[in-house]
């Protein structure tokens, strides 16, 4: 009989307190796999951002960092100045990185830091309970856009992949997603590929997993996946935006 | 043992790096600019880090991580960079990071301008993020106290592991003075088992934080910063008095007003008036019982600084109503001059303790 | 023959497995767990491959998979 079992050593054997269908716990399962198959798991210091996934301080099983709302990169390029032989990751929700955070993300990533950011896209600010985020859907309803994003008013949703792939410095970049088997199996190949860029010293990496929350879309897990489909995908699409052969 | 003719701000540099500091993090603001300076030059020289920054929320969080990775790190800047900082300052001091920060105020609010200030008083001495919590604040007034204040900076922020901060203005940056530099004495850091360097360089598993969701939790964070803080301040107070045993009035400055009051004091004694001065070395914790024992002694106390009156709230806490508390101050990076100061002691010397 | 287990206790019945499941063995129990929601479970045990995509898909790592040898 062979044993399939989640856990990876990584990870803490604590129940995660994400809501039900929400995929933070496969993306930290994930990144904890990596660690673990790379060896590195005593060597590794992550930052967790501000949001939902503040308390992934909580769960890995490496020693853990919380940085303030937006900062994470910058967290952990101080580290890794200091340190530079430990394997640094931050990981952080659209509102983190994409909209606080931006400034300090991209002067990260074009400073080429050997960080590895594990960036979880679901379109939606979770913790404050439901508000747009930069990467909210035009004509999607948050509980600051109820009558749906709006263009004249709230501006257009920032594909953050394909704002950082042709900056200088970047190594790798892909967006996966979290829906089902077959593309979580790639996901982990991405941040397993993220990491070892890392390893390797080619520079800065990101992986940006979609991701669903459907407590704040206002949907059932499933029909959370359906809109992930549906919706998500085809505006934000998957695939390797930049490997150290160049940008695809 | 070696003499030296030293600049202020290559002071502060100076006197990081002799304190073992070896990462700066900072983004360049007047008149702080000369800090980054010399770092820039001088941290490579004895295999150091010095990188600028994009922002002063990346410097302060850029020296927030240094600090988790266990290193002597210091940011410099100017008010409103300073400012910028204090979000970090607040993450700093919930999870009890060490590290220093210098701040070269200038005139203000706002962008206000480059000349020399002590406007931010309030800011620094209240902790000046949000949350409850202090930084203990150094306010050398020579150039050989900053070379000095620089390692008892770093000192204090490892001993209670908080940050720490350094004030001085563009003119203690600018000024030149004779140093003594002693290069034999060697430098101990204390270690760090708390610092986040990888599972397999401590025990267990080490997690730096400042989320407390539960609220007994939270308090007894509180609880322990509180404790933290009244043993500073019963320990670490730190104030210069100069002739004021026979005071009868007794001014009240630092930094670079302190300076220009020890001569206002010489000048006045001359004339005839008991004067004296009380120069606070930290302004964090604050020495109230040196001015609560003036305002025993003396018939009144005068704060002068480069303010509209922010010290002087302090020192009226310290004098508890016993006697009448006055201020001077100029504003807008403009310097009080001795004679001025001089004509408003001896106003209030004549008004002494008969009420304002 | 494979056999599917679930740690009763952390399901949140979020049903990710049931689309994950090739075989559709998957069902919500009609029990609740301490935490009130309706648990995973899998009825017709033999029909497992021991593919463990569920296993994979679950967010909170919830099920174990023991695979038999094939045949």
């Amino acid at each position: 009989m062979k044993k399939i079992t989640a856990r990876p050593y990584s990870l803490r054997d604590v129940p995660f307190h994400y809501c039900p269908g929400c995929m933070h716990g496969i993306a930290h399962r994930l990144v904890a796999e990596v660690i673990d198959e790379l060896g590195v798991s005593g060597r590794t210091i992550g930052i967790s951002s501000v949001g939902c996934s503040v308390f992934a301080k909580h769960y890995f099983n490496v020693d853990m960092i919380q940085a303030a709302h937006g900062r994470a990169p910058a967290v952990a390029t101080g580290v890794k100045r200091v340190l530079p032989d430990r394997v640094l990751f931050t990981y952080q929700g659209d509102g983190d990185l994409a909209a606080i955070g931006i400034g300090d993300f991209i002067h990260t990533a074009s400073r080429g830091e050997k960080i590895t950011t594990i960036f979880v896209n679901n379109t939606v600010y979770g913790m404050t309970g439901g508000q747009m985020a930069p990467t909210t859907l035009i004509g999607q309803v948050t509980k600051t856009t109820p009558f749906g994003r709006s263009v004249e008013i709230n501006g257009n949703p920032i594909r953050v992949c394909e704002l950082i792939a042709p900056v200088e410095g970047v190594a790798y970049v892909e967006r996966v997603s979290l829906h089902n088997p077959k593309e979580i199996i790639k996901a982990k190949k991405a941040i397993k590929r993220a990491f070892e860029m890392q390893l390797n010293g080619i520079g800065f990496s990101l992986v940006e997993a979609l991701s669903a929350c459907p407590t704040n879309l206002g949907l059932s897990p499933l029909e959370a996946i359906k809109w992930m489909e549906e919706k998500m995908i085809p505006f934000y699409p998957l695939g390797v935006y930049k490997s150290p052969a160049g940008v695809v | 043992m070696r003499r030296f003719l030293m600049k202020g701000n290559d002071a502060i540099g100076e006197g990081a790096i002799l304190a073992g500091c070896r990462h700066f993090f900072g983004y360049p603001i007047t008149p702080q600019s000369e800090v980054a300076h010399y770092l820039a030059k001088r941290l490579p020289e004895v295999g150091g880090l010095f990188m600028q920054a994009e922002s002063e929320l990346a410097s302060i969080n850029l020296v927030f991580g240094a600090a988790c990775a266990g290193a002597r790190v210091m940011t410099a800047s100017s008010s409103p960079g300073v400012s910028l900082m204090q979000e970090g300052l607040s993450f700093l001091a919930g999870s009890e990071l060490p590290c220093v920060l210098v701040n070269i105020m200038r005139g203000g609010p706002g962008l206000g301008n480059i000349g020399p200030s002590q406007g931010d008083y309030f800011q620094a001495t209240r902790g000046g993020g949000h949350g409850d919590y202090y930084t203990i604040v150094l306010a050398p007034n020579s150039v050989q106290e900053i070379l000095d204040i620089m390692k008892k900076a770093f000192d204090l922020s490892d001993m209670y592991r908080m940050p720490v901060v350094v004030m001085a203005d563009g003119i203690m940056g600018q000024m030149m003075e004779p140093v003594v530099i002693d290069e034999e004495k060697s430098v101990e850091i204390p270690p760090r088992p708390w610092a986040t360097i990888g599972r397999d360089y401590h025990e267990d598993r080490n997690e730096i934080n400042s989320l407390f969701v539960v609220l007994e939790e939270m308090e007894e964070v509180n609880l322990r910063l509180l404790h933290k803080y009244e043993e500073i301040r019963a320990k670490e107070t730190l104030c210069e008095e100069y002739m004021l045993n026979d005071a009868e009035v007794a001014l009240v400055a630092f930094g670079t007003v302190s300076r220009i009051c020890r001569a206002v004091v010489d000048k006045a004694r001359e004339q005839g008036i008991r004067a004296g001065l009380i120069r606070p070395i930290t302004l964090w914790p604050f020495p109230y019982d040196v001015i609560s024992r003036a305002a025993k002694s003396a018939q009144c106390l005068l704060a002068v600084e480069m303010n509209m009156g922010q010290m002087f709230e302090d020192v009226e806490i310290g004098a508890k109503g016993r006697v009448p508390v006055y201020h001077y101050g100029r504003l807008g990076g403009m310097v009080p001059l001795a004679k001025d100061i001089l004509e408003e002691l001896k106003k209030v010397s004549e008004r002494g303790g008969t009420g304002r | 023959m494979s056999k599917v287990t679930f740690r009763e206790d952390r399901c949140k019945g979020c049903q990710l497995c049931t689309t994950a499941c090739p075989k559709k063995i998957i069902v919500m129990a009609s029990s609740i767990n301490e935490m009130g929601y309706h648990i995973a479970s899998v009825t017709e045990q033999e029909k497992c491959t021991g593919c463990g995509l569920c296993v994979i898909m679950c967010p909170d790592m919830v099920i174990e998979v023991e695979r038999g040898q094939a045949g």
